[in-house]
């Protein structure tokens, strides 16, 4: 099936070059860090974990999202989802390779990175966080490539990957139960340290995740012959509008909890986060972006009648990307290393190298985002009017 | 195939019990020839079952006593010094109470203790939350209670630093022996007995290991017998006959954050005296 | 077979690269390199006791893993004596015992390791003997 990414309009070729254009110019920062260090990142002995963890953590949740067209697809039977489940699980193939970029870009000694395995250490969530991302990505690839080629062949998939398809429902909330830990079991940091993380990322993960997806299958029917239809689409509308929900709901129980309690050391990082803390304030300005984002999404998102609207739906799936990748992809790292273990502010922003190697990032998984929705939007084109049994 | 001989014996044992595979063994051992060899500890080795230390701030009165300690411990050890906190790399250093010991600070409390400040150092906690979540065992807890950094091992995720809930660990941010902005050297004057480390590592005070297997103190300990006796007193926590441990049953002494559990092997006297004293009557 | 010439073509490229490295090393001349052992500390020593930890055969082939395993034991287990099979004792460290008799470390590890092409990081934190530059 691989052939059919290597025919494709001047558009597609043209999107493609500027993608590696982009790659080609975080290859060589990459170069560049990899000799002088991360001290070429803005990251610092205070805070030590930025953008680039920041950005693995909010891909892991893009990841994960797939989960949320698995099971009405295969669990309920809600056949609208057939034609565009693939579409799902390809975008998790393409956030876990990014994902895994982050962190070999995050790492001091790259070269050593098959320590992991050489010395498995089952007490450490890190390891864990290998474990599961590789597996989910396995899982992903093998899932999206062997119900693809059966629709390509107009036949059913074989039975033998529904046990893989099953295992990828708890395995998608295992990856991303399984990041929200690295966080939320380190004794000293007041903000990660909150039982609903995993609940949290899980409902973060499930109103961005899907909120992307709306965005790509609009940004598909567009581009191409291959129209996902317009009631998967408002289906997704709503799973976006309850997880939204469910993340600001939790996100409140965390102000409740730190404030109403009164625990000076619960409250800093949200003071700096929002309000500035002992005259830093770099991120103030950001963070309230996002929640006005998140409340201008969701105001949009719960009116069935805006929401129908499809041009409203995107524009609304838009600002809650928007909203949700400032707030995880940025804010809940580094809020957690502010104040540091001194209760002093160090405060973080990410330097240029480290801008473009995480552009670069992003271009790679676009790019192999392209190739797999090309080639699965061809075997769509292909197979048009045909219907899809799995 | 390695011949590590630690393995190798390990093999012999199951495998005599087992009562196979003895032939096998038995060839891989004359190839190698080094059955006799093995690892030992030093003869003059100080040996613990936990090794703790306690600081007395009564005993530090002037900056150069912190400094000399400091001074000890970073030539000793070839830390290097970047003069910018963003890059910084310590691994025993000053800091007033109210930012050793955030959260117990009162706006009333005496003037001494609110200005003093504090040694600290890696607190090489009993239930240390960096070896909780190292991915590859670099960081380790020792038989002697040392949480030891295995600068061989670690591949710099940070995870460390993130858990540690002192702030007592240092990335190699930049190479430790490259040259700061005026040219001068990070390092002034290596220690060619001690390595440096290399880029991208995580580090930390190890409690001075390579001087414990030699039978002499810390460094940091060491050099504060010189101006005072009993500012740093180095022992063994298990031993009730220890001088740490008759210190901390006669003197009011604290831990860096002990309601989080890690149990630190850092104490701290705070009174001036000889009497147990409680800071609140100070 | 279609397009045959451009695989062909194909093929006569990609084998030509991939054996590169054999036919731009023909005919070059490649010594095997001499360690020196001529420095001052062996030099003090009585003939007879010119020997390394472990024999001349077992250390030219097992080094690598002979400071595997001594760093091991020294960082993880703490154990920083070896007793060798001839029953001698050493300071398992690369810096403070390898390198005082081998204070060579350009005419004595570099030469070997650039003849063989691997590069240990060894060097990038244990420091090497001061030599007179040669």
């Amino acid at each position: 099936m691989l052939d059919k990414a290597l025919k494709g309009s001047r558009g597609y070729w043209g999107w493609l070059f500027f993608l590696m254009g982009i790659m080609g110019a975080g290859f060589l920062a990459y170069l560049y860090q990899f000799k002088n260090g991360l001290g070429v990142t803005g990251l610092s002995r205070d805070i030590s974990w930025g953008l680039y963890i920041g950005q693995f953590t909010f891909l892991v949740g893009v990841a994960a999202s797939a989960v949320m067209l698995v099971i009405p697809y295969y669990l309920h039977d809600y056949k609208k989802f057939g034609k565009i489940v693939i579409l799902g699980e390809f975008l998790a193939i393409s956030a876990v390779i990014m994902c895994m970029l982050f962190i070999m870009a995050d790492m001091g000694q790259p070269m050593r990175v098959m320590n992991i395995f050489l010395h498995p250490t089952l007490n450490s969530v890190l390891f864990w966080d290998t474990v599961v991302l590789n597996g989910y990505l396995f899982l992903n690839i093998i899932i999206g490539w062997i119900t693809l080629e059966s629709d390509s062949k107009g036949i059913k998939p074989p039975q033998w990957i529904k046990p893989f398809i099953y295992l990828s429902v708890p395995w998608a909330v295992s990856i991303h139960t399984v990041t929200a830990f690295i966080y939320a079991g380190l004794p000293g940091r007041h903000f990660w340290l909150s039982a609903i993380m995993a609940a949290r990322f899980l409902a973060s993960a499930f109103a961005g995740g899907p909120a992307l997806l709306i965005i790509l299958a609009l940004l598909v029917r567009k581009l191409t012959k291959f129209d996902p239809g317009k009631e998967p689409i408002q289906a997704l509308g709503k799973i976006v509008t309850y997880a939204m929900f469910a993340n600001v709901f939790f996100l409140g129980l965390e102000f409740f909890t730190a404030f109403y309690s009164g625990i000076p050391a619960h409250q800093h990082s949200f003071h700096y986060l929002y309000a500035g803390l002992d005259g830093y304030n770099k991120l103030v300005p950001l963070m309230w972006t996002s929640s006005i984002l998140a409340v201008v999404s969701l105001f949009l998102l719960i009116f069935p009648s805006f929401r129908k609207k499809e041009g409203v739906l995107a524009f609304a799936c838009v600002s809650l990307f928007i909203s949700l990748w400032i707030d995880k992809g940025f804010g809940l790292v580094i809020g957690g290393f502010v104040p540091n273990m001194f209760e002093r502010v160090t405060e973080y922003w990410p330097t240029i190298p480290e801008t473009i190697i995480t552009l670069a990032v992003w271009a790679t998984g676009f790019f192999v985002l392209t190739v797999l929705y090309k080639i699965a939007v061809t075997v769509r084109e292909e197979t048009a009017g045909i219907e899809i049994e799995h | 195939m390695s011949i590590n001989r630690r393995e190798f014996l390990r093999l012999a044992g199951v495998s005599a019990l087992a009562g196979v595979g003895g032939v096998a063994v038995f060839n891989k051992l004359q190839n190698n020839a080094l059955e006799a060899s093995e690892f030992t500890a030093g003869p003059n080795a100080l040996n613990a079952k936990r090794w703790a230390m306690v600081v007395d701030m009564s005993k530090f009165k002037t900056p150069e006593d912190y400094k000399r300690c400091m001074d000890a411990c970073h030539s000793t050890h070839n830390v290097p010094n970047f003069s910018n906190p963003k890059d910084e790399i310590k691994w025993i250093w000053p800091e007033k109470f109210e930012h050793a010991f955030p959260g117990q600070e009162n706006p009333y409390m005496n003037e001494e203790t609110k200005e003093k400040s504090f040694l600290l150092l890696c607190n090489h906690c009993d239930n240390p939350p960096c070896v909780r979540v190292c991915p590859t065992k670099a960081t380790f807890k020792r038989k002697d209670g040392i949480v030891m950094q295995d600068m061989h091992r670690c591949i710099g995720c940070r995870f460390c630093m993130a858990a540690c809930p002192f702030g007592a660990r240092s990335f190699n941010y930049r190479n430790p022996r490259g040259k700061d902005a005026n040219g001068q050297p990070l390092i002034k004057e290596e220690n060619a007995a001690y390595p440096t480390r290399t880029i991208g590592v995580v580090e930390k005070c190890t409690f001075c290991t390579e001087r414990l297997a030699v039978g002499k103190l810390p460094a940091c300990v060491e050099v504060s017998n010189e101006f005072s006796k009993g500012g740093l007193v180095f022992g063994d926590l298990d031993d009730p006959g220890s001088e740490v441990r008759k210190i901390i049953s006669a003197k009011y002494t604290i831990r860096r954050k002990s309601e989080i559990g890690t149990q630190p092997s850092v104490f701290y006297v705070i009174g001036g005296n000889d009497y147990a004293i409680v800071p609140e009557i100070l | 077979m279609y397009d045959s010439g451009k695989i062909i073509v194909g093929l006569l490229i990609f084998i030509a690269l991939v054996t590169f490295p054999f036919y731009n090393n023909i005919g070059k001349v490649n010594a095997k390199p001499e360690l020196k052992l001529d420095t001052p500390e062996i030099q003090k020593l009585p003939e007879q006791e010119r020997k390394c930890v472990e024999s001349k055969e077992f250390m030219r082939g097992g080094h690598m893993q002979l400071l595997d395993d001594w760093r091991d034991s020294v960082v993880r287990d703490g154990s920083r004596i070896y007793t060798s099979s001839a029953h001698k004792t050493f300071n398992m460290s690369l810096q403070n015992e390898c390198m005082r008799c081998h204070s060579n470390k350009k005419d004595f590890c570099d030469k070997c390791h650039n003849y063989m092409a691997v590069k240990p990081y060894c060097w990038d934190c244990h420091i090497a003997p001061k030599e007179n530059k040669s």
